[in-house]
């Protein structure tokens, strides 16, 4: 339960810049990822994907794959005989592999296990799909028209009215106040629409593992996850076995931000091992990540703002309609939610659509469904400034969110950072350096949750004194450092004694996935209080040594002391000392703690961005770029830069260059890094990052979620520079210099 | 009683009322007390919801305390990446 | 079918496989030889998480085959230390944070080396061009080039 635990303190540990305990393995190539493991008799597993955008599977013939040589299994969905019990799962299963209908460019329709990768993939050439192809679509305001192809029928929520195709799953409404009374009110009114491509998470790792599952129903699974607890859960649900006889160990995972939030290959991997009765190893290639694994939403998003001359908003609306790729997902409630949750509005009316179409399925994306909104929102806000002749920033500040503020998604907002990352800014050389010809500075704010959620650490204290640490996250960007500098900080003892491990599903209690920027709030909250229970544990051990009273002795540095002088006068033992003769004052000395860790505190922050539009071209180069966050305690400082760091680079993808691009017969014409083309080392300088550590009360040392926030500014923050240096509002992303060129011509 | 304040879409599922009064102290109480109230809302319900407590949010834990001057707003389930 | 038998260097130390024809030289290293350090991120040539010295070149070995390797010197991430002395650049990459996932890490590692070895003293702009070909997806790059470049200044101090 999250309640105000935080007190000032003097760190010793959390705070510095302390190398990483997994460094040595990444820098020497001996760090195994998902792809990296192997078994003795392992076959290699590949999948057949749909050519088409939408198709009835009419049969499948596998009689002549199964006889090639070398060819030890091959499934369809017809051996998948188990109904998973959940609804989400039911999705997930009908994603991994297809049903009765294909839904997009990609989707696994069979899969085939051999003793090499050559006889495998011959063997996919040899199944014969007898496929119905069926009117498509790919774009999400022609998937609403009643008329369009659909996708599924009877999935409408109750909230949706009539007048709308099958293909929107859901709408959400928020707000507060009475909208048109405010716009009354305005003495300017801006309203614009926008579009935002799909774009992919892009990590550098695609998706792997290695299954393995015998006929006694137990199974072993190593994969790249961001939750090995959830594989665990979702594939024992598909696979219709018990959970605990699948143990999921996690790899070193090469990137993730939120697309290994699900599973893909790995119910795959289990059945065709099932089948064959061997291990199989299963990997992507980087078209079939491209296709069938986790892009972002698409959006189109209209935003009304009415303001007064002084810039007051006396109302606004936002109406979002997201695609989310073939089954439903909750993006456009999420949008409708952040949108405009850095502002203090009296009234109030936002509408999230989730839409499907014939896409992959989409997986979450770093603050999933937020960075479009802002994007949208904070468009408006930029031209509303221009028009008034009124700094930008001034006029976040004056309608800026504080403690106190009804939050555009319901609540009262507590103590908040924004205000505080829009006064760095102002206040900072960046906002007030020159800037030259063709040149363009941009502002923008952006909002996240953060999450909290299902952890469980264990902390064992060795017979020499040293420390493990068990947590059951995989550590994306980090976190085994951070986990053991707040052990060290809270046992007293050096850093280097201690040594963190992710423990697999079978040596550790439940854990969420590492997801809603939740691990070092909600996992450090856990090895914070594993430590405190440890420590309990040592300080009765000291006091029967002493023959003194428990509640007599306390923890200083590491050791074990007498408090006070009535508590009689003994040297201190330390944590060694302790561990030394645990065997002899009761046993193992364990500490732990198990917690569904809730209230995580909310996040903000401001991104300022100077470009330069080349008018000849359209193209955009980044030349200077600052990054302000409020962002608690930062455990590990390098860590927390490089998550702002890395997500505003992401998001200059977003809003320069990434998207996903289908053709008239709803294939995806560009899955490759050749085609969609991330940010390179050469297009970007140095990212400037501003941490505010303003402490989040719910976790003893302040520490908030840092991870996702930092993606959410800087598609509207680009555009904004990129539309003052232009001289024309760029409402549609990416701004690509074909777009670019067209909108600079236009004007 | 403890004030229920709805998302937009929830309340047109309860006539149009934003706020709706539950008897609860806690929050599994005021689950139950909102399916026994408003049998509209067990499709949401089963699909799961967020519920921001005095600006927290949670998810699941049931026996989180709820006090009668508590602000209690109804969210979507939040998911994050 | 018949295979390819292959002599070749790698890390200092001489090898002989059996490839196939259409092997890439990432594949050998990977599935035959278990030097799983060099990563396949595309297969395509697009990402350099599978870069590797040829003859001293830097090369994707996704795009390299298996028998293109024979009676030539490769050199992977697993050869940058010597025995249990980190090559300045790994060093500072742990102590400069730069890596998060480390996924891209040894590429970048083994393209960073290649450069200091050409060029010594390497402006900014040179170190970003120079690792144009790498892709890193966490970091943002800055303290990936921060990084080479104080190894650059350190490694020029020593000498």
């Amino acid at each position: 339960m999250a309640k105000d635990e935080f007190e000032k303190r003097e760190f010793k540990i959390v705070g510095t810049r302390v190398p990483r305990p997994d460094g040595l393995d990444k820098v020497t190539g001996r760090a195994r990822y998902g792809a990296d493991m192997s078994a003795p008799g392992m076959l290699f597993g590949y999948c057949l994907r749909s050519p088409h955008a939408h198709a009835r599977i009419k049969s499948i013939d596998t009689s002549e794959a199964e006889a090639m040589p070398g060819v030890k299994a091959v499934v369809t969905r017809a051996d998948f005989t188990h109904v998973p019990a959940s609804g989400g799962t039911k999705d997930i299963l009908d994603n991994v592999m297809a049903g009765e209908k294909a839904l997009y460019d990609g989707h696994t329709v069979a899969a085939v296990a051999a003793n090499s990768r050559s006889a495998a993939k011959a063997a996919l050439k040899a199944i014969k799909v007898d496929y119905e192809v069926l009117p498509h679509v790919t774009d999400v305001d022609e998937a609403m028209k009643p008329g369009a192809p659909e996708l599924h029928q009877g999935r409408q929520q109750e909230s949706v009215p009539e007048g709308f195709s099958q293909n929107v799953l859901a709408r959400s409404q928020y707000g507060h106040g009475d909208v048109d009374a405010g716009f009354a009110k305005a003495d300017i009114i801006v309203e614009r629409s926008f579009k935002t491509a799909a774009t992919h998470q892009g990590y550098i790792e695609p998706h792997a593992c290695l299954a393995s599952m015998g006929n006694d129903n137990q199974a072993d699974l190593f994969c790249c996850t961001q939750g090995h607890f959830m594989v665990r859960n979702t594939c024992a649900d598909i696979m219709g076995m018990e959970s605990g006889r699948l143990r999921v160990t996690a790899s070193e995972i090469g990137g993730g931000f939120g697309g290994k939030t699900t599973v893909f290959l790995e119910p795959v991997a289990l059945m065709l091992s099932k089948k064959s009765g061997k291990p199989v190893k299963m990997t992507m290639s980087r078209d079939e990540v491209m296709r069938a694994s986790g892009p972002t939403a698409s959006t189109s998003i209209d935003i009304k703002i009415g303001v007064k001359k002084d810039g007051t908003v006396t109302a606004a609306t936002g109406d979002f309609r997201y695609q989310s790729g073939c089954f439903y997902s909750m993006n456009g409630a999420l949008g409708a939610m952040c949108g405009f949750a850095p502002y203090d509005l009296e009234n109030l009316k936002t509408v999230g659509w989730e839409v499907v179409t014939n896409r992959p399925k989409a997986a979450a994306y770093r603050a999933p469904g937020a960075p479009m909104a802002a994007f949208a929102v904070e468009s408006v806000m930029d031209e509303i400034a221009k028009e008034l002749g009124m700094d930008p920033i001034d006029l976040r500040l004056l309608n800026g969110a504080e403690e106190g503020t009804k939050a555009a998604y319901g609540p009262t907002y507590p103590a908040i950072g924004l205000k505080a990352t829009l006064k760095a800014a102002k206040a900072h050389p960046h906002w007030s350096a020159p800037l030259g010809e063709n040149q363009g500075r941009g502002v923008g704010c952006g909002f996240w949750f953060n999450f909290g959620g299902n952890t469980s650490v264990s902390l064992m204290i060795n017979p020499d004194g040293t420390v493990n640490l068990s947590e059951g996250n995989p550590d994306i960007g980090g976190s085994r450092a951070s986990m053991s500098m707040m052990a060290a900080e809270e046992l007293g003892i050096p850093y280097e004694q201690i040594r963190t491990i992710v423990a697999d599903t079978a040596s550790l209690g439940e854990n969420d996935v590492t997801d809603g920027s939740r691990v070092t709030f909600a996992v450090g909250l856990a090895t914070i209080k594993a430590a405190r229970h440890a420590i309990e544990i040592m300080k009765g051990r000291a006091a029967a040594t002493w023959g003194i009273d428990a509640d007599a002795v306390e923890w200083v540095d590491g050791a074990a002391q007498p408090a006070g002088p009535n508590a009689g006068k003994f040297p201190p033992l330390t944590l060694k000392d302790i561990a030394a003769t645990m065997s002899k004052t009761g046993g193992p000395i364990s500490g732990h703690h198990e917690a569904n860790a809730e209230g995580a505190g909310v996040s903000f922050g401001t991104h300022i961005c100077d470009t330069e539009v080349d008018p000849e071209t359209g193209a955009v180069k980044i030349l200077r770029y600052t990054v302000f966050q409020d962002a608690g305690k930062a455990v590990h400082p390098d860590y927390v830069e490089g998550q702002l760091q890395g997500g505003a680079v992401q998001g200059i993808g977003w809003a320069l260059n990434e998207e996903y691009i289908y053709g008239e017969d709803g294939t995806l014409q560009n899955a490759g890094y050749l085609d969609y083309r991330i940010p390179v080392a050469s297009d970007l300088p140095m990212i400037e990052p501003v941490i505010l550590e303003i402490p989040n009360p719910g976790h003893p040392y302040g520490v908030r979620g840092v991870g996702e926030t930092g993606i959410v500014p800087p598609l509207a923050t680009i555009a904004n520079a990129v539309s003052r240096a232009a001289g024309v509002r760029m409402t549609s992303l990416p701004m690509s210099p074909p777009k670019l060129l067209a909108a600079i011509k236009a004007n | 009683m403890v004030a229920v304040t709805l998302w937009g879409s929830l309340s047109e599922l309860a006539e149009g009322q934003r706020e709706v009064e539950i008897k609860a102290s806690n929050l599994r109480e005021l689950l139950a007390g909102l399916q026994a109230a408003y049998p509209a809302f067990a499709p949401q319900l089963e699909r799961g919801i967020s519920v921001s407590i005095d600006g927290k949010i949670y998810n699941d834990s049931w026996f989180q305390p709820i006090s009668e001057t508590s602000e209690v707003v109804l969210l979507n389930r939040l998911e994050g990446g | 079918m018949s295979r390819i038998h292959v002599n070749t260097t790698i890390n200092g130390d001489a090898v002989d496989y059996l490839c196939e024809a259409e092997d890439t030289l990432l594949d050998v290293l990977r599935d035959q030889l278990d030097l799983t350090g060099s990563k396949e991120g595309c297969a395509s040539g697009d990402c350099g998480a599978c870069t590797v010295e040829l003859d001293g070149r830097l090369v994707c070995s996704c795009l390299v085959l298996g028998a293109e390797a024979g009676g030539r010197t490769v050199n992977t991430i697993e050869g940058m230390a010597d025995g249990d002395v980190l090559h300045p650049l790994q060093k500072n990459f742990i102590e400069k944070a730069a890596l998060q996932c480390g996924i891209c890490t040894p590429g970048i590692l083994v393209a960073a080396k290649n450069l200091l070895d050409h060029n010594p003293d390497p402006s900014e702009e040179e170190v970003r061009y120079w690792l144009a070909g790498n892709l890193c997806r966490c970091t943002g790059y800055d303290k990936i080039i921060r990084a080479v470049l104080d190894t650059a200044a350190e490694m020029r101090g020593a000498a």
